[in-house]
């Protein structure tokens, strides 16, 4: 039975660290990147806390070399630096030596240049090249346009589990030949529009998130970007690539329940894991580890602990939530958490559920709250999404 | 053996007209994108209040799929959801943005905030018809018949779905589309992305 | 307190979207969640906007929306004691 898709290369910049070495080394010292917020000026600053890159736009356009007259969103640049990261370590030199593709994902776009120019934009001609830059498929464009992608590109906006969505559709392309590579992931900066936006859901903690605690408040809002590179057999067979690890499984379902709560049995999740464990060919009981979706909100933790008793029962893999460094970055967190699957298969170890204390009781589920040294050979990693959307993935070792 | 797939119905809304499998079956000349929207929901009449809180992205994507689904019983079929188009979230996210740039007057509506997503519409969708399937949301510059075409036939064909609604559902200022289809084993007109291609530009 | 039960009345149907909702169809004692009015979890977000904007009241924890909004009798009598505006 074939192994899945193969992983030759990864990237990703979060609130953790701006590559793949930074965010592992984060992980593994128990270092979160949790903090009052810099970059924005919002009223709610002293009321919340945020996963933020600690870097400026200016850094980040120095970093990639952009000309002064770019008109990159925040969002964009994160997702260049990502993309051309995860290029570097698959070792590709030549983007278009077989067919390859983008596949991203982002929930703010460019929003966070709109709310900043949108008013000035009628009086001063200089703003208004940051118009083209709004919209949700700029920079997924921007992107391909830097690797020097010409075959097929596209944008999936499905919220929170946009990303996983992008990996699961790239790694069917590889999987029906449409595609011999794909790079795919999400991104998503910090905007005022989504603070702003959360806040009235009353669902921002005042202090560092607590997933899957009893006494949880609330979600802290992250921005990152991730990406990985997947490679037909052939492809890696061609170019003799090292496989970093496999997309064995995925899948996705909806809730069908509310806009933006989940179902209390959390059937969507439930349906979501199932699925993905029957592609993947392994039963509930050969998942070592779960990087769950946890994103410490009342709602999200009591549904998705519930999900994962029924697919799960007592047989429990290790369990937890790595928001708790990062935040939850939406439309880019299934492609940070992707990353941190593989690193967790290919050096054998669970990263900590931090701040955690008391289980809910009525799952009683207790994440790991220690780095912990275990072989695995499965990871399921969950992320669902407002409009009822879940998915998961399933990662196998190379 | 692979599946012979039809387009079974399919469904266009713009320019104040209604129209399934071809035919009209509808038109108004309202003075704007709610009250047309609330006229086709008036004619329908599918007795589901919670549609007035949608915003006008979801209410357009809800009744192209209430009009394709109408005489199908949907209860446990297994009936994936693509849609796709050019402007995501925008019209809705605008008025988010209005909400909040007011310091004055500073109340931002959780209601409002709740549909600054393309996708949410699917989760309408999904609730209303009781569908539990795969559902993505595209973001492309037009309507691909391509890629829809690829990845409704895959769904099927893989029995990931039974049969797989699928479409462009758009609005853009006082711009507004909707082509929405109901792909399966039954139908008359080929799942081709030539019909698809014709049936959209036409 | 009789013209402040009115006025919930017609504000929550305006602001809610409860398009086919007469002011007189809502009873004092309705219950407004569940089996009531049907209302639900965003419903109950807005509400508490509502009261900061119109009322003055800001309330930190949405569990207790809960018990306010039981029913339009209950709000009219929280929103009379508690108002600033």
């Amino acid at each position: 039975m074939s192994k899945g898709v193969a992983i030759t290369g990864m990237g990703i910049i979060s609130s953790i660290g701006k590559t793949v070495e930074e965010n592992f080394q984060s992980l593994v010292n128990k270092t979160p990147g949790i903090s009052e917020i810099e970059g924005i000026s919002t009223i709610h600053k002293d009321h919340i806390k945020v996963g933020e890159v600690k870097i400026t736009n200016e850094e980040l356009c120095s970093f990639l070399n952009l000309p002064s007259s770019n008109n990159y969103s925040r969002t964009a640049l994160l997702a260049e630096i990502a993309a051309k990261e995860a290029i570097k370590n698959a070792g590709i030199t030549d983007i278009n030596s077989c067919k390859t593709g983008l596949i991203s994902a982002t929930s703010v776009g460019g929003m966070d240049l709109t709310e900043k120019f949108y008013y000035s934009q009628f009086e001063e001609e200089i703003n208004r090249k940051f118009i083209n830059s709004h919209s949700a498929g700029d920079s997924s464009t921007k992107v391909a346009n830097s690797l020097g992608i010409t075959g097929f590109v596209s944008t999936i906006s499905t919220a929170c589990s946009s990303a996983a969505n992008s990996i699961m559709l790239g790694a069917r392309m590889i999987k029906s030949g449409k595609l011999d590579r794909v790079i795919v992931g999400g991104a998503d900066c910090l905007s005022k529009f989504t603070i702003n936006g959360f806040k009235t859901l009353m669902i921002l903690s005042e202090t560092d998130c607590r997933p899957f605690d009893a006494n949880r408040t609330g979600l802290n809002l992250g921005e990152a970007a991730a990406f990985l590179v997947l490679e037909s057999d052939e492809c890696v067979k061609k170019e003799n690539k090292k496989v970093l690890g496999y997309v064995s499984g995925y899948a996705n379902a909806n809730d069908a329940f509310h806009q933006t709560a989940s179902s209390e049995d959390g059937e969507g999740a439930t349906l979501a894991m199932k699925k993905a464990l029957k592609i993947a060919g392994v039963s509930s009981k050969e998942i070592d580890y779960i990087n769950a979706h946890g994103t410490a909100t009342e709602n999200n933790d009591a549904s998705e602990s519930a999900a994962i008793r029924r697919v799960f029962g007592d047989n429990l893999p290790e369990v937890s939530s790595t928001k708790a460094y990062t935040g939850h970055t939406l439309a880019a967190a299934a492609a940070i958490e992707a990353v941190y699957s593989i690193l967790a298969l290919q050096n054998g170890v669970v990263f900590p559920n931090l701040n955690f204390e008391t289980p809910i009781a009525e799952t009683n589920i207790i994440p790991e709250t220690e780095v912990l040294q275990k072989e695995l050979n499965y990871v399921l990693s969950n992320s669902f999404g407002f409009g009822g959307n879940c998915s998961t993935l399933i990662f196998s070792k190379a | 053996m692979a599946k012979n797939l039809y387009i079974q119905h399919y469904c266009r809304i713009k320019n104040n007209k209604v129209y399934l499998n071809g035919d009209l079956i509808f038109e108004e000349n309202s003075e704007d994108i709610k009250s047309f929207l609330k006229s086709v929901y008036q004619f329908l009449d599918p007795k589901y209040s919670k549609f007035f809180k949608m915003d006008a992205l979801s209410k357009l994507a809800f009744l192209s799929a209430e009009i394709i689904l109408k005489d199908i019983n949907t209860e446990n079929k297994n009936i994936g959801i693509i849609l796709s188009n050019n402007a995501s979230s925008l019209d809705t996210d605008r008025k988010h943005q209005d909400s909040i740039n007011d310091k004055e007057n500073y109340y931002p509506s959780p209601a409002v905030f709740v549909y600054t997503l393309p996708n949410i519409g699917i989760g309408e969708i999904s609730i209303r018809h009781q569908l539990k399937s795969e559902n993505g949301f595209f973001v492309f510059e037009k309507y691909n018949a391509n890629f829809h075409h690829n990845y409704e036939n895959i769904l099927i064909q893989n029995n990931k779905s039974e049969a797989v609604l699928g479409g462009w559902v758009n609005i853009d200022e006082d711009s507004y589309e909707a082509f929405l289809y109901l792909i399966s084993e039954n139908g008359t007109i080929e799942h081709t992305e030539q019909n698809l291609k014709q049936l959209y530009t036409n | 307190m009789e013209d402040l039960k009115l006025e919930l009345k017609n504000n929550i149907i305006e602001l809610l979207n409860l398009e086919d909702v007469n002011v007189d169809e809502i009873k004092d004692d309705d219950s407004l969640f569940g089996d009531g009015l049907g209302l639900d979890s965003i419903d109950a977000l807005e509400l508490i906007v509502m009261l900061d904007k119109d009322y003055g009241i800001r309330l930190s924890d949405p569990k207790e929306g809960k018990k306010i909004f039981e029913s339009i009798e209950v709000m009219a009598a929280y929103i009379s004691e508690h108002r600033t505006k």
